[in-house]
């Protein structure tokens, strides 16, 4: 893949185009969608448009444009079932390993259509990396062999490099001090808290420009979501970071931007409204936002 | 507080004290009897067994276990030939059906589409329910000359320099009782082992292709690693159907009492003398023929107690990997 230009693909200073109403129909009622909140200039990570994803007849979602800035964290929001986890795993071309699922639109990661012919999928994921709901260590490895599973595919073999890149990933993930004493044991041999924690460093340890998190707390506990919730701030200094959450504190306190998302009359998933997270949160301009964000909703 | 109040018939009526639980004690009862009853049978027949083979285990000793001949007009019971051809058997049957049985059931689960992986599962679990005569008789008139005519002389030439690949290729023989056990154990192997791949937690798969490996990586790392102790698993049920075969083997081993040179020499193994003498056994013979039921019997059990270790040592010491 080549990054072929570093900068949106539309001068800024143009006026989008909505492409929300080219959708027709049932999109009409979405068309507060802002797909640019960030400042004028600021580098964008990754570019969605006019994304749609089915999983055999079922269109999930429909029509999502949004741009996404460069090294922020941006939320994604919405009621279950409306097709955030089936939109983010669109980003790093998870979506396709579902049966019978199908994509359009078009997705760009640093201006590169990650959907062009011939680019390998597997190439995509080590750019864009991705946190489950649930803690997924691999059971037979150690700590180690966990953070340094992904590291082949890269082609790092040497020992020596191995095992310093595994320590900065466990570092960045806040796990060091926890595990550095019992490299060795087994991954699942950890809390649910810090089996998160593995599955983050895990996934930076490849050093991936985006990274997509689904859910990442949601099987945890207060505590442990407050050392992740911390570890994403941190981490958005290096990282691009993509996270789904159902908890509006969480987008609140994490999030630069946040973009609310909503089944409509077809039964897929449209964007309704993105914009800075503070502004979603203190000035919802769609009256469904602010049902949403305040629990009204339903 | 309001308990306080209460009379005393009041608060074990509350469910304070233990209820009569007639179900519970009854299951309780039940399988803790067939419990027992499986216990009683296993040791019963080794005792049996053993005061069975009383006659010969005394006159014999223990070096009947390496001694290779076997007489009975001399009363000469060694059960060392015996042994021999059931280990090389039963070995080979189970490398090379859990190789071609692993292979098969990542098709299935990995690369096939629905509308082959179907059709091609039911095939398989079919011919587990093949009897074995069905098998022998096939190994015999179908296998056997293939061995002569085409698989034997091929093999020699291209793989003689390989220790023990010579001789003179022939219908029956140690090779033709491998191929078939191999072929007999293939379906458990395969259907085990395809269901414990299936089984492997779509997080785990998701997991690994989220690093960046590709599919053949995912099943290299993540899939045959988690699935391991399951397929050792089959492994060993396979082994066990191996070693106590004894019509399909009888069949087509060629019924040779001697340490093979070569593997298309006849042979014999412990399941097959058994089935071959034992009607026209009396005295000592009889007792040196229980005595090879005995051995197999331990071997199973060795194997078995083999197995448990191995397995507890793959998983770390865990029983089952319990994950999503
Ligand atoms: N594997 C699948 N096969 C068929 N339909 C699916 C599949 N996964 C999701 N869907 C459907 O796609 C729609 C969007 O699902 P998705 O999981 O993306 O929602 P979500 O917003 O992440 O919900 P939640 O907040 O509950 O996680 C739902 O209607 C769901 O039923
Ligand atoms: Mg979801």
């Amino acid at each position: 893949m080549t990054h072929l230009n570093l900068s949106p693909v539309r001068p800024s200073d143009e006026p989008l185009p909505d492409m929300l109403r080219e959708t027709g129909g049932a999109s009409a009622e979405f068309a507060h969608a802002a797909p640019r909140p960030m400042p004028e200039g600021t580098p964008i990570a990754l570019s969605a448009h006019n994304v749609g994803a089915w999983y055999g007849s079922k269109k999930a979602i429909s029509g999502i444009s949004m741009e996404i800035a460069k090294n922020a964290v941006t939320a994604l929001i919405g009621p279950s079932g409306c097709g955030k986890s089936t939109y983010i795993r669109c980003f790093n071309r998870m979506h396709e390993f579902a049966p019978h699922a199908r994509v359009e639109g078009t997705i760009l990661l640093e201006g590169a259509d990650v959907y062009a012919p011939g680019v390998d999928p597997a190439r995509v994921r080590q750019r864009v990396g991705m946190v489950f709901q649930k803690p997924n260590p691999f059971p037979t490895m150690s700590v180690v062999e966990n953070v340094a599973a992904g590291l082949r595919f890269m082609g790092v073999r040497n020992r020596a490099e191995i095992s310093d890149r595994v320590e900065e990933a466990l570092k960045l993930a806040a796990l060091w001090d926890e595990v550095k004493s019992d490299l060795k044991k087994p991954g699942i041999a950890l809390s649910g808290g810090q089996q998160q924690r593995l599955c983050i460093a895990r996934t930076i340890a490849v050093e991936p420009e985006v990274v997509l998190m689904d859910e990442p707390c949601s099987a945890l506990d207060p505590v442990a979501t407050l050392k992740i919730e911390d570890l994403m701030r941190g981490l958005a200094e290096r990282y691009t970071i993509i996270i789904v959450t159902h908890n509006m504190q969480q987008a609140a306190r994490v999030s630069d931007y946040t973009a609310f998302l909503l089944m409509a009359g077809d039964g897929a998933g449209h964007l309704v409204e993105y914009r800075s997270t503070a502004d979603i949160f203190t000035n919802p301009h769609d009256k469904r936002t602010e049902d949403y964000i305040t629990g009204r909703f339903g | 507080m309001a308990i306080d109040r209460l009379e005393h018939s009041q608060r074990s009526a509350l469910g304070l004290k233990n209820r009569l639980k007639p179900g519970d004690w009854l299951f309780t009862a039940v399988t803790g009897f067939a419990a027992i009853v499986v216990l009683a049978v296993v040791a019963g027949m080794f005792l049996e067994l053993t005061q069975q083979a009383w006659p010969a285990l005394r006159a014999g000793g223990i070096s009947v276990v390496w001694d290779t001949a076997w007489d009975p007009s001399h009363k000469v019971f060694g059960v060392g030939a015996f042994i021999l051809g059931t280990l090389i058997t039963s070995v080979f049957a189970l490398v090379f059906a859990t190789i071609v049985a692993v292979l098969v059931a990542l098709f299935l689960v990995e690369i096939a589409p629905g509308w082959v992986a179907r059709p091609v599962s039911y095939v398989v679990e079919l011919l587990a329910a093949i009897p074995s005569v069905v098998y022998g008789l096939w190994g015999i008139f179908v296998l056997g000359v293939f061995i002569r005519d085409h698989l034997g002389p091929a093999l020699i030439r291209y793989l003689g320099w390989v220790p023990f690949v010579d001789g003179t290729p022939l219908i029956t023989g140690l090779f033709s009782a491998c191929l078939i056990l191999t072929i007999m154990i293939l379906p458990t192997v395969m259907a085990v082992s395809r269901d414990v791949i299936a089984a492997v937690p779509r997080s785990q798969r998701e997991g690994i292709l989220a690093l960046g490996a590709t599919r053949w990586e995912m099943i290299r790392i993540a899939v045959l690693p988690y699935a391991r102790s399951g397929v050792l698993g089959a492994a060993i049920l396979g082994l066990a159907r191996a070693v106590g075969e004894t019509l399909a083997v009888t069949l087509v081993i060629g019924n040779s009492v001697q340490i093979p040179g070569n593997i298309f020499a006849p042979a014999y193994t412990m399941a097959s003398v058994i089935a071959n003498q034992f009607p026209e056994a009396t005295g000592l013979h009889r007792a040196a023929l229980i005595e090879v039921a005995l051995i197999l019997l331990a071997i199973t059990f060795v194997i078995n107690v083999v197995a448990r270790l191995l397995v507890w040592k793959v998983t770390g010491g865990q029983r089952a990997v319990v994950q999503e």
